[in-house]
């Protein structure tokens, strides 16, 4: 054995920093390093990774481009600049009134009216990673649990547990039921974190789903909320995905279910929503946190000075959010653009012999892999993933990483490209598949 | 940093129960009351009478109990006091009857509202201290010199307005063009997408470009070393995160900022050390007291890992010399611990004093850089707090990629970005506007410091930042924090002058006040001197 020659002491960090806590080790990111190495480019590099493990929305960028030329003011305080000197000093933590109205109108509408919102209870933060973030501060201490349904979106593993030491107990869900949650599920959940000697907080769920890409229906929002309540925890309904519903009419919020009851027991109800996915501005940094409970309001409000919004960023997007004719043709031109995509998709897998799960929302699809699969396990599905990756030259998500208890599954999305390039990446799938079928036949 | 909203914290209380009366209060008053009525009704009435009696007590105290106001929590322009919450006003059945008879048939777990953490819950009932106070007064009536000439006065922020002009001029003629157009068509697809989340490495090369002019270019920034963030105030968080564990230790100079209790304490569950800097030593830090109050922590079981220092300081002004700056180098190296410079009013020096980056230190020394990290921003030297940019440049690796994993909860937005890449390139106008600021800086704080002389309050010299500090201890009534706080009041209240105890900054002797001098014109110089000279009364 080696000697251990004894290094100067260098200066320690502390336990968050060197945590592994992040998740930037697992598969789902792994794909990306592959893509970032190797980036499919329609012209100059053909034979490139095309990355379909990005829920990015690209599809209505021209919107956005056509409302800022036809608007320049909104970006640059216009001729004179009047308003400058106050939005440069701007740093109140309430945000702008006029920007938290127009969030608010922009929630109302993708929700065909169904729900009022306040905007006095709106609390805006750089983003949703970082709203789930300072929500489970607010609602659980270090060593608490918050429950999450399975499949989930593998960034909750960072943004729920990392620096607030709260942990997460799954909803076991499954395709017996199209991944539904059940009463029974949520419940063995709870009873398993009891038996861990875990106190439970809250239930997140992400409506509509990622990355099943579907809505989840009122009967189980209900059974949700009423699960939530007789536990006497909370209940945090990420909507990120909300305006990205292919028809307005299946998506049901909680704030409708809230309504229905008459706001009984909304104390305990928190929304997520941001601009990043329906809006198609991540790099804007917009999210926002809905609460019924004024503590909460209070608190996340104060909270949200590690996590403002650039006031300059509020002004541009009051302005925007505030035109009434743009954000109608947006979330109307958006969803039917998405709506033809995910068609496409669908119809190119099943060419190709792949069954999805039915999905309505959301930029990707929760795509069937299982009866490819060597072994029904993990190790099956990563195998598989594998191939996948390195040489049909796509990087999908394997459920693994998205904590699904079936092997097989696997997230594909399909906003964050151009149809031509999606194009190509069914051909490969499509190819990819037949070459399988030759390879079976041979056998 | 952002105006902070200093909160006394107190101890979390676990599962507060917020109804008027509670369960627990009210099983006290139904029990022996069903027992009387037992004797003649039975068991039903003994049940259904005090039940109803409670029921209209409820619905009483419900009517008219007052709601949690939250016009307390602005900390600039006005908002609207909260809505009371949709389920007070909607109620068919009260909290209080529906929970008496439902805990009689749900297990025990069913108590009370739903609650929240208890790391946060001391945190909702704060917010009522001097210098919070203060800008709420100055929002509700704030002085104008035509529409509100008895309005108060506001020096209780650090905020510059001087040079704002310039800065307006500069986006009137360019802006549209810096967010947008890359030089040939106007493209969205810039700014839009996912960017990485610690900054956009043109950003991050503009502005170590910046930070190296304001520091008069005696030390280049690498911009491979920065992670960018929103605002100094998640810079400072995410430093105490990857720095300390909960339960662990800063050693933090007094008089300090007052958002560092927030910042480095809050989430983190860091405490901070108070390391008492005297007027005797015109509040310059001591190493003798660093090591000091080390020594006591190590005592108390309190395991220390770094000190935070700022310079330019803030409530003081004064600056760290090289000398200071390399013993306290020596001290923490020889204590094994890290140091966190904050040096966001670096550009916001005047005067003749010369400014030296704790880069500029570990630059000529080679070994150690791993355990110096600094603090800059853009919401002081530019006065552009309200776009959210900070920096942590450390020599460190591992921070360096632990801080860029966490900056993903406090990203800078990407057209900001782009606008401030644009400006922060033209080197001609950033010089010009450093220039022009330190000037504008230097006539204030000459003008405010003489002005403060005249009625006998000294101040020390600052070299930097927007206030002074004097002292005014000759004209409180009591010698005491109490004495300090009478003052304040006088001063807010009668003069129309908000200003901040240095109470709120620790600062361990009474009788201290920060004056901000860089929200005022020059104009108002001398009505601020007639409103303080109306409220003092000497103390014999």
């Amino acid at each position: 054995m080696a000697i251990e020659i004894e290094k100067p002491s260098s200066v320690r960090l502390s336990k968050v920093a060197i945590s592994k806590t992040h998740g930037e080790d697992s598969p789902y990111f792994a794909g990306w390093k592959a893509y970032d190495e190797n980036p499919y480019d329609e012209i100059h590099n053909q034979s490139g990774v095309i990355q379909m493990g990005l829920a990015e929305n690209q599809v209505s960028f021209d919107l956005l481009e056509k409302y800022l030329e036809e608007h320049h003011e909104v970006s640059s305080w216009g001729k004179g600049a009047p308003g400058f000197r106050e939005n440069a000093l701007f740093q109140d933590y309430h945000g702008l009134k006029s920007f938290r109205q127009a969030m608010a109108n922009f929630m109302e509408q993708i929700r065909g009216g169904k729900a009022k919102f306040d905007p006095d209870r709106i609390v805006l933060t750089a983003g949703a990673t970082a709203a789930n973030e300072l929500l489970t501060f607010i609602l659980a201490d270090p060593g608490d649990v918050l429950l999450v349904p399975t499949p989930y979106y593998p960034g909750f593993d960072r943004d729920l547990r990392w620096r607030t030491g709260v942990k997460i107990v799954p909803i076991h869900c499954n395709s017996s039921n199209n991944f539904q949650i059940t009463p029974e599920a949520l419940e063995a959940a709870y009873q398993s974190a009891e038996s861990m000697d875990l106190k439970v907080r809250g239930v997140l769920i992400t409506n509509p789903s990622n990355p099943l890409g579907s809505t989840i229906q009122s009967s189980v929002l209900n059974d949700i909320l009423d699960f939530a309540v007789h536990k006497n925890i909370h209940l945090v309904s990420d909507e990120i995905y909300s305006g990205s519903t292919f028809s307005p009419s299946e998506f049901v919020s909680i704030a409708e279910i809230l309504r229905n009851r008459n706001y009984k027991d909304a104390e305990r109800v928190h929304i997520v929503y941001s601009l990043s996915k329906d809006l198609g501005l991540p790099g804007f940094r917009v999210g926002t946190i809905y609460s019924y409970n004024d503590d909460v309001v209070t608190t996340a409000r104060r909270m949200s000075s590690f996590t403002l919004i650039s006031s300059q960023t509020q002004h541009l997007l009051a302005c925007m959010l505030s035109n009434h004719e743009f954000t109608q043709n947006y979330i109307k031109t958006n969803r039917e653009r998405l709506n033809k995509r995910y068609d496409m998709i669908i119809q190119g897998l099943k060419k190709a012999g792949i069954e999805c799960l039915k999905g309505n929302a959301g930029l990707f699809c929760w795509m069937n892999l299982s009866p490819l699969l060597n072994e029904p396990t993990r190790q099956g599905e990563l195998e598989l993933w594998n191939i996948i990756l390195n040489q049909v030259k796509l990087n999908i998500s394997p459920g693994s990483s998205c904590h699904c208890s079936e092997p097989g599954w696997f997230r594909v999305c399909f906003a964050n490209m151009s149809e031509q390039t999606l194009r190509v990446a069914l051909q490969r799938i499509h190819k990819f598949m037949e070459q399988r079928k030759v390879c079976s036949v041979n056998q | 940093m952002t105006q902070t909203r200093y909160y006394r914290t107190r101890s979390p209380e676990p599962e507060k129960e917020k109804t008027g009366g509670g369960g627990g209060t009210a099983m006290r008053v139904i029990v022996p009351l069903q027992g009387v009525v037992q004797g003649r009704g039975g068991l039903v009435l003994g049940s259904i009478i005090p039940c109803a009696l409670f029921y209209f007590l409820q619905f009483y105290l419900k009517r008219n109990r007052d709601d949690p106001d939250d016009k307390n929590e602005s900390n600039s322009t006005s908002q609207n006091p909260t809505i009371r919450s949709p389920s007070s006003e909607h109620l068919t059945e009260l909290p209080g009857l529906t929970r008496s008879l439902s805990r009689a048939l749900l297990s025990p777990r069913n108590s009370g509202p739903v609650s929240i953490s208890a790391r946060v819950s001391g945190i909702v009932k704060g917010g009522d201290s001097p210098y919070y106070m203060g800008l709420k007064r100055v929002k509700e009536d704030p002085y104008d010199e035509l529409d509100n000439p008895n309005g108060v006065i506001q020096l209780g922020l650090a905020e510059n307005k001087l040079s704002l002009d310039l800065v307006k001029d500069w986006l009137a003629e360019n802006a549209r063009e810096a967010i947008l157009g890359n030089g040939k068509e106007l493209s969205v697809s810039g700014i839009a997408p996912y960017q990485p989340f610690d900054g956009l490495m043109e950003f991050k090369v503009a502005v170590a470009g910046f930070m190296s002019q304001v520091m008069e270019n005696a030390v280049s920034f690498n911009p491979s070393q920065m992670v960018l963030t929103a605002g100094a105030t998640p810079a400072i968080e995410i430093l105490s995160f990857c720095l300390a564990d909960t339960g662990n230790a800063f050693l933090v100079p007094t008089p300090y900022y007052p958002g560092f209790d927030r910042d480095v304490k809050w989430r983190t569950g860091v405490e901070i050390i108070h390391v008492p800097c005297r007027s005797a030593e015109n509040f310059h830090l001591s190493i003798a007291a660093l090591d000091r109050s080390f020594n006591q922590a190590k005592k108390r079981g309190l395991k220390v890992r770094g000190v935070i220092i700022s310079n330019p300081s803030n409530p003081v002004g004064n600056l760290l010399n090289r000398e200071t700056l390399y013993s306290l180098l020596d001290f923490a190296r020889e204590k094994n611990i890290h140091i966190i410079s904050n040096e966001i009013l670096a550009g916001s020096t005047h005067g003749n004093e010369e400014f030296v980056s704790m880069a500029e230190i570990v630059d000529q020394e080679d070994t150690d850089r791993k355990r110096v990290h600094i603090v800059y921003g853009l919401s002081k030297d530019l006065s552009l707090p309200g776009f959210r940019v900070g920096v942590i440049y450390t020599f460190n690796e591992d921070v360096l990629a632990a801080a860029r994993k966490l900056s993903r909860f406090s990203a800078t937005s990407a057209p900001t970005q782009r606008l401030l890449i644009s400006m922060l390139s033209d080197t001609k106008f950033v010089r010009t506007f450093i220039t022009t600021n330190r000037e504008r800086l230097q006539r204030m704080y000459v003008q405010l410091v003489a002005g403060l002389e005249k009625m006998g309050i000294k101040s020390i010299k600052s070299s930097g930042g927007f206030y002074c500090w004097a002292d005014m201890s000759g004209f409180i009534s009591s010698y005491s924090e109490k004495g300090e706080v009478e003052l304040w009041d006088k001063l807010l209240n009668i003069g129309k002058v908000n200003v901040t105890p240095g109470s709120c900054c620790h600062c361990i002797e009474p009788g201290w006040f920060r004056f901000c001098f860089a929200t005022l014109t020059e104009k108002d110089i001398p009505v601020v001197m007639e409103r303080i000279q109306k409220v003092l009364k000497p103390v014999n």
